[in-house]
């Protein structure tokens, strides 16, 4: 058989047209399943949900308690530089009048005044980090997780200027010679990216619940899925008042403390 | 053309070496910078930008303050600015390399700042900030060479030079409108988050390129032999005079929408700037030195008699371009991040490190300014002596 140019052609178009079609057609009925960066499938045992939620409980946390910080950031390779300056942190404690200032008055409670609530990323349903980068090197998932991209991450700081809540933290120098111990599960980062919260996906993947949730004792924090009516977290905001921190912002955050 | 800046008297070689040395300087900081990360700067977790950022905005203004030359002369053929447009336009070259070159500072992975280009996202403000500055570098570089070529030649500038002018207009309003919506898009910093952003960034930079420009002129009249001509420069100190007034007054309109509300997390941010938080008063000093002399040299401005004295002139026009460099330069981006998203007062201070990067892009801004404008007043007098018939022997 002799096979002219224009045959040959032919043949070669049609098979490249066999190779791009699975591209074209894979978001049709990808949309609905929770797809994992890095991996093609989602593993039979990883926790799905169409948005994820965290409830903090704060009353519930004993005085002095660092168990969801500890726990966090020894999972995730957070660097600790030992200074506020450089500083790099998940998850962490604040008072009462920085984490809801236009709830706040002069009267309130000690037992408020007094109290230091869990505070990390509120994975925002409008999130202003995601908008604002230059590169997509932050970006929100389909189940509502906030992600970072740390090898396209330029470091150019505008996610952490649109944050209004402080959750980001800066690279601003190496930060693997300040981890205490490696946890060769999760990637250490380099200096100039930025860094948060991440709720743990790489925990979900494999079907563990995050890190900050199963390190408290008090059981001060529940995570699950906001759109499941019979989930924990629904289960804990249905009966009590919730609020989210500066929802007059729109940024809609996904962590709701009971007050 | 270029040949023309390799011939200068000792004074030029002098000012040229030292910006060398400056610009060798800045670059040897920087390669500190780049080993050990940011943490060489002030910059910290809650003020996250500093001085290269702040820098950045206050120079895009002077870059967009050539279409104050640009738009009397070519849209309503005000014959003064005719010699001196080629100025602006260079003077913004130069302002566009200093902005690009302090952002690119900033970045802490600068090796990547290609994924802009790689994975470009339109909703993010910065994506448009490059390609406003990008093009506006290019049509100013292109316009500012081709009419110094035709004035050399002494033949009018090509028909499609016109469209690229009529466009810089536009696109000088559009580079500050974009860089002032960096600022004035996001929901948690109340400092920043106010409509009158982008105009107070006009006013001011209308005010402070053209004060620029008049001391610049002044200095080419007394050292490059190029006089810009008495109409030009007193129309200029007009539009500085203008422009000025407007500025004080938005940020007089911020002040009040700010302190009439009392929205207590507005007001935090103007009361750290004037008076201190907490006990914090870092910038108050700089604050009150840019208020005094903005209202002096307004004081000033608005006299004919001081306007029309070259000495009082300069005066002013420094002192306007310290005022303005101040509230944009230092205070405007500094004070957006205190107090901070949780409350935290923690002030700034740039490191020596920091302040070394920013002389030596200043430097490199004035190098090519230095260069841009000796290769324009060479042309010039070769010019202006060719049709006086003094020295009409074709070497310019």
């Amino acid at each position: 058989m002799t096979t002219n140019r224009r045959d040959f052609l032919k043949i070669a178009g049609a098979s490249a047209l066999t190779l791009i079609t699975p591209s074209i057609l894979n978001p049709l009925w990808a949309k609905e399943t929770v797809r994992i960066p890095g991996q093609d499938f989602t593993p039979a045992k990883a926790l799905a949900a169409k948005r994820w939620a965290m409830v903090v409980e704060p009353a519930k946390c004993p005085e002095g308690c660092t168990d969801c910080t500890a726990a966090c950031h020894a999972v995730h390779n957070v660097p600790n530089f030992g200074n506020p300056k450089d500083e790099v942190k998940w998850i962490w404690t604040e008072p009462f009048a920085a984490v809801f200032p236009g709830e706040n008055h002069r009267y309130q409670g000690q037992s408020l005044q007094k109290m230091r609530l869990p505070v990390l990323c509120n994975h925002c349903e409008n999130p202003p980090c995601v908008r604002v980068c230059p590169t997509k090197a932050t970006f929100r998932r389909p189940d509502g997780i906030v992600m970072m991209d740390y090898h396209r991450c330029i470091g150019c700081r505008l996610c952490m200027a649109g944050c209004p809540y402080g959750a980001r933290s800066m690279n601003y120098r190496d930060p693997r010679p300040f981890i205490a111990r490696f946890n060769p599960d999760f990637p250490t980062r380099t200096k100039g990216v930025v860094e948060k919260c991440n709720f743990c996906e790489e925990r979900l993947a494999k079907g563990i619940m995050p890190a900050c949730v199963l390190a408290c004792k008090e059981k001060a924090l529940t995570f699950g899925d906001a759109e499941n009516s019979r989930s924990e977290v629904r289960l804990a905001i249905d009966k009590r008042f919730s609020l989210p921190r500066r929802a007059g912002l729109g940024t809609a955050p996904q962590v709701y403390y009971i007050l | 053309m270029l040949e023309k800046a390799l011939k200068g008297n000792h004074g030029y070689w002098i000012w040229i070496a030292g910006l060398l040395v400056i610009i060798t300087i800045g670059i040897f900081f920087y390669m500190r910078q780049l080993d050990y990360g940011l943490g060489v700067t002030g910059m910290s977790r809650d003020v996250s930008w500093g001085l290269y950022i702040a820098q950045f905005t206050f120079l895009v203004g002077i870059a967009a303050s050539a279409v104050m030359l640009v738009l009397p002369y070519y849209l309503h053929d005000y014959k003064a600015f005719g010699k001196i447009t080629v100025l602006g336009e260079f003077l913004a070259v130069a302002a566009v390399v200093m902005c690009i070159l302090f952002v690119f500072v900033d970045l802490g992975q600068p090796a990547r700042v290609m994924n802009v280009l790689l994975y470009p996202q339109p909703t993010s403000i910065l994506f448009w900030d490059m390609v406003v500055l990008s093009g506006y570098l290019l049509i100013n570089i292109v316009t500012g060479w081709v009419i110094l070529s035709c004035t050399r030649n002494e033949i009018p500038p090509p028909a499609w030079v016109k469209p690229l002018i009529y466009l810089s207009i536009p696109w000088a309003v559009s580079i500050h409108t974009v860089t002032a919506f960096i600022y004035a898009g996001l929901p948690g910093r109340d400092f920043w988050l106010t409509a009158i952003m982008a105009p107070r960034f006009l006013a001011s930079a209308f005010a402070s390129g053209p004060a620029l420009l008049i001391v610049l002129c002044l200095i080419l009249k007394r050292f490059g032999g190029f006089d810009a001509g008495a109409k030009a420069i007193g129309a200029l100190a007009k539009i500085v005079t203008y422009a000025l007034a407007v500025s004080i007054f938005l940020v007089g309109v911020e002040v009040f929408t700010v302190f009439y509300s009392g929205l207590p997390e507005h007001e935090a941010s103007f009361i750290y700037m004037f008076a201190g938080l907490h006990g914090h008063h870092n910038l108050a000093p700089w604050m009150w030195t840019s208020a005094v002399l903005a209202f002096a040299a307004l004081g000033a401005l608005i006299v004919p008699a001081v306007r029309r004295r070259e000495g009082w002139l300069a005066l002013a026009c420094i002192a306007v371009f310290i005022s303005l460099w101040i509230e944009k330069g230092l205070g405007l981006v500094i004070t957006g991040f205190i107090p901070s998203s949780l409350g935290a007062v923690t002030e700034y201070a740039p490191t020596g490190t920091e302040i070394a990067i920013v002389l030596g892009i200043w430097s490199i801004g004035f190098l090519i300014l230095t260069l841009f404008y000796k290769i324009f007043a060479t042309v010039r007098s070769g010019l202006d002596s060719t049709t006086n018939g003094s020295a009409a022997n074709g070497k310019c």
